[in-house]
C-alpha cells in the first residue's frame, strides 16, 4: 500500500522528521490559497501521484509568487503525467501539494527495508541523492551503503554516526532525525520508507524534502487509521471487486484474459504467452480459499473486460482448489453474461477429468488441451 | 532417505481445530503422515480428529514427542505461534499461513537465531517427503518417491513440475517449499546443502521467480564448490509487469529485486541448466544425465 509524498511526509513529521511547510490543493484556487498558509520566499508545485520520476517529467515546478503557484497548479491538476515509472496512459494528477522551495548544500538518498536474513531494520544510504539517483544508482551498484539499525541505544548511535559519516554525513542532527524515521518504520509496519532527497539546506537545517512510504497492506487489522488510505488506493473498480472476491486481479494491457491458480503459475503462464507472440490482458490469481462463486465473480469481471478477446484458463488442481470448483465457478459466470469468450482451458492435478467434463456439458465455448504449451499456443492463435 | 521430514517425524497442528487445520490435518492423516496431536489454548485434554490436543506446543511436545509443527493458524496470531513452537525445541516448524506481517517476522528471526530449530515458511506450500511424511497444504495425488530434490518459491508451480516429473517416471525426495514471502526461514541454499548430504537424492530441481535474493544466493554458494549432482532451475516472471507503482527501482535494485534474466544468468554462470519453462524442466534434467 503506497502513500503519496504529502501523505508519506505528513506522517513522518509525527514522529518529528523534518520537512519542508506545506498544504495540499485540489484546484489552482486552492493552491494560491495555500501560498499565505506557508511562510516561504519562494515555492514548489508537486504533482500528487503514486509513482517516482516525476521531477524529470515536469511534475514539479518552482515559482517566485503564489500567481506563479497558481498558474503551474492550473497546468499539472487535471492533466496525465507520464513518467518513466507510469506506464504510457500516465496517471491523473488530482492534487498538488505546494510547499516551501528550499536551498539545498547537500542531497543524500535515504531508505529503510527489512533486511530479509534477519528481519531487521536495514538503513540505505547514499551521498547521490537527488531526481536522477535511480539512474546514478544502476551503474554505480557502490553508491549506496548499508546498515542494520538496531533498537535506540548509545551503541546503536554510535553505530549509526560512523555509518553515516562514511556517507558524508557528520553533523549530529541526522543521527536523531533517522532513529525517529526508523520508529515511524517500525510502528506503522512500512515496508520501504525513502527519503530522497534528504538535504542540508543552505543554513544548515536537515530537511526529507521528498518521501514515499509503503506500507504492508497485511497490517491493515492493527492499523484502522490507513483503511480509508487503503480504499483509495487507486485500484481499478474490477481491481477492487475482485479483492472482495479471493481474487487477485492486475490489469495489463493485451488480449488474453488469464486465470489461474497461484502466483508462479500466473508469472509462468504470462511468460509462455509472452513467448508465443501473445499479450495478457490481466493477471488473474484464484486464492486458495476462494470459493466457486467467487470463481465466477472474477471470471464475469474478465468477460465485461472489452479488450479480451479469450479466455486462458490454466489450473492446476489441489487443496482447497480442485478443478470441477472453478469448472462450476466457470460456467456460472457463463450462464449469467451475454458475452461468450471462446475459452482455453488446461485443467490439470485434482479433479481435472470431471472439470473438463463440466465445461463440455455445459456448452461453454471451450477447448481443453494437456499442456501448457498447447494451450497458450491456442490461447495466442485466437486472439491474433 | 529425505530431507527434513520422514516416516519417523512425529507431527503437531498449531491450529488444528480451524477449517483450514481440520481440512489439512485430515489430508496429512489419510497420507499416513505421523501426526501426534495438535495445539489449542483453552482446549487441552480434548480429541480432535482423534488426535490429542494441548493448551500449549511445549505440553504438546513433551506428552507425544513431536519434533515436528506445522501452523496454520490466523495471520495476526503466526508469529507468536511460530515463536512458541521455536521456544519449546521443535526441530521443523512449517508455517502455511499467507500475509503474516513483516514486522512481525523481526521477532521470530531473533527467536530463531537462538536455537537449532529449521523454519520452513510463512507463506509456503510445506514440505513433502512422498509416501512418508506431508506436512503442508499441498497435493499429493502426483508425487511419487524417488531422487529428485525439489526446493521452490511457488506452490502452484511446484504441483505442476511435480506432476511432470512422476509422469517421466522421476520421484522425488523431498519437496520444499521456502515460502513466497520476502523473510522467511530456510532458503534455497540450505536446501541445496540438505539435498547434496542426502545420498537418495540424484538432482535438484530450483523452481525461483522475481524478486527477492534467493536465486542470488544459490548461485553464489554453487560456485564454492563442486556441487556433485546435476541442478535444474527454471525461474518464472520473465515478462512480468514491472512494479511501476511502486517505482523504487533504486532502492529495489540495491536491494536486490533481481529481474528474472539476472536471476538466469546467475544460476548458468553457477553451472546449473535452466528449463524456460515448467514444461521443459524434465528434458532439462533428462539433458543433464547425458555424458558431456
Amino acid at each position: 500500500m503506497f502513500f503519496s509524498e504529502h501523505l508519506s511526509k505528513e506522517l513522518l513529521a509525527k514522529y518529528g522528521v523534518p520537512v519542508p511547510a506545506g498544504r495540499l490543493a485540489r484546484s489552482p484556487e486552492e493552491a494560491e490559497r495555500r501560498c499565505a498558509e506557508i511562510d516561504a520566499k519562494k515555492y514548489v508545485v508537486k504533482a500528487q501521484i503514486a509513482a517516482g520520476g516525476r521531477g524529470l517529467a515536469g511534475g514539479v515546478k518552482f515559482a517566485a509568487t503564489p500567481s506563479v503557484v497558481t498558474d503551474e497548479a492550473r497546468a499539472m491538476l487535471g492533466s496525465s503525467l507520464v513518467t518513466a515509472q507510469t506506464g504510457s496512459a500516465g496517471e491523473l494528477v488530482s492534487a498538488v501539494s505546494v510547499e516551501e522551495a528550499l536551498d539545498l548544500a547537500e542531497n543524500y538518498f535515504i531508505a529503510y527495508v527489512l533486511d530479509p536474513a534477519t528481519g531487521t531494520p536495514m538503513l540505505l544510504a547514499s551521498s547521490e541523492g537527488g531526481v536522477d539517483f535511480e539512474e546514478r544508482s544502476k551503474s554505480d551498484p557502490n553508491a549506496v551503503k548499508s546498515i542494520l539499525v538496531g533498537e535506540d541505544s548509545a551503541e546503536t548511535r554510535t553505530a549509526l554516526a560512523d555509518f553515516l559519516a562514511g556517507v558524508g554525513i557528520t553533523d549530529p542532527e541526522p543521527v536523531e532525525i533517522l532513529l525517529s524515521a526508523r520508529s515511524a518504520f517500525e510502528t506503522n509496519d512500512m515496508t520501504l520508507l525513502e527519503i530522497n532527497p534528504f538535504a542540508k539546506t543552505n543554513d544548515g537545517k536537515w530537511v526529507a524534502v521528498d518521501a514515499k512510504i509503503s506500507i504492508d497492506g497485511s497490517t491493515l487489522f492493527r492499523h484502522p487509521e490507513f483503511e480509508s488510505i487503503a480504499e483509495a488506493q487507486g485500484l481499478s473498480p474490477s481491481e477492487m471487486e475482485a479483492q472482495k472476491n479471493n481474487i487477485n486481479l492486475v490489469k495489463m494491457d493485451g488480449s488474453i484474459g488469464v486465470v489461474v491458480n497461484g502466483a508462479g503459475l500466473g508469472l509462468a503462464t504470462n511468460d509462455m504467452i509472452f513467448d508465443a507472440g501473445g499479450m495478457p490482458a490481466n493477471f488473474m490469481d484464484i486464492r486458495t480459499t476462494a470459493t466457486s462463486f467467487d470463481i465466477a465473480k472474477g471470471v464475469s469481471l474478465l468477460l465485461a473486460e472489452p479488450e479480451a478477446k479469450v479466455i486462458l484458463l490454466n489450473v492446476h488442481g489441489g487443496g482447497m482448489t480442485s478443478c470441477d470448483t472453478v469448472a462450476e465457478g466457470v460456467s456460472f459466470a457463463y450462464s449469467r453474461s451475454e458475452r461468450h469468450l471462446p475459452i482455453v482451458a488446461r485443467l490439470a492435478g485434482q479433479n481435472s477429468e470431471w472439470g473438463n467434463r463440466i465445461l463440455r456439458e455445459r456448452r461453454i465455448p471451450v477447448e481443453t488441451f494437456d499442456t501448457m504449451t498447447d494451450a497458450v499456443t491456442r490461447a495466442v492463435e485466437l486472439a491474433n | 532417505m529425505s530431507i527434513f521430514v520422514n516416516s519417523d517425524t512425529r507431527v503437531i497442528v498449531q491450529g488444528m481445530t480451524g477449517r483450514a487445520g481440520t481440512f489439512y490435518t485430515d489430508q496429512a492423516l489419510r497420507y499416513g503422515s505421523n501426526y501426534v496431536g495438535g495445539v489449542r489454548p483453552g482446549k487441552g485434554g480434548r480429541r480432535h480428529l482423534d488426535l490429542p490436543l494441548f493448551d500449549t506446543v511445549k505440553e504438546a511436545v513433551s506428552e507425544t514427542g513431536a519434533n515436528a509443527s506445522l501452523v496454520i493458524v490466523p495471520a495476526p496470531f503466526a508469529a507468536n505461534a511460530m515463536i512458541e513452537a521455536i521456544e519449546a525445541g521443535v526441530e521443523t516448524v512449517v508455517c502455511v499461513t499467507e500475509r503474516v506481517p513483516q514486522h512481525d517476522m523481526t521477532r521470530v528471526k531473533d527467536a530463531l537465531r537462538q536455537s537449532q530449530t529449521m523454519l520452513i515458511g510463512p507463506n509456503s506450500q510445506g514440505i513433502l517427503t512422498p509416501g512418508q511424511c506431508k506436512i503442508g497444504v499441498m497435493p499429493t495425488v502426483e508425487a511419487k518417491p524417488g531422487t529428485i530434490g525439489i526446493a521452490s518459491r511457488s506452490a502452484s508451480l511446484t504441483s505442476e513440475i511435480l506432476a511432470h516429473c512422476s509422469k517421466a517416471g522421476l520421484g522425488q525426495s523431498t519437496t520444499v517449499g521456502v515460502g513466497g514471502d520476502n523473510i522467511h526461514g530456510v532458503g534455497f541454499v540450505e536446501c541445496l546443502k540438505r539435498f547434496r548430504d542426502d545420498p537418495e537424492t540424484e538432482a535438484v530441481v530450483l523452481i525461483g521467480e522475481i524478486g527477492g535474493r534467493e536465486e542470488e544466493d544459490a548461485a553464489a554458494y554453487l560456485k564454492t564448490l563442486s556441487y556433485g549432482k546435476p541442478v535444474v532451475a527454471v525461474v518464472v516472471g520473465r515478462h512480468a509487469p514491472q512494479g511501476r507503482r511502486m517505482g523504487h527501482a533504486g532502492t529495489l535494485s540495491t536491494f536486490g529485486l533481481g529481474t528474472a534474466a539476472e536471476k538466469i544468468e546467475h544460476l548458468r554462470d553457477a553451472g546449473v541448466v535452466i528449463a524456460k519453462n515448467a514444461d521443459e524442466v524434465v528434458s532439462a534434467i533428462a539433458a543433464t544425465k547425458e555424458p558431456a
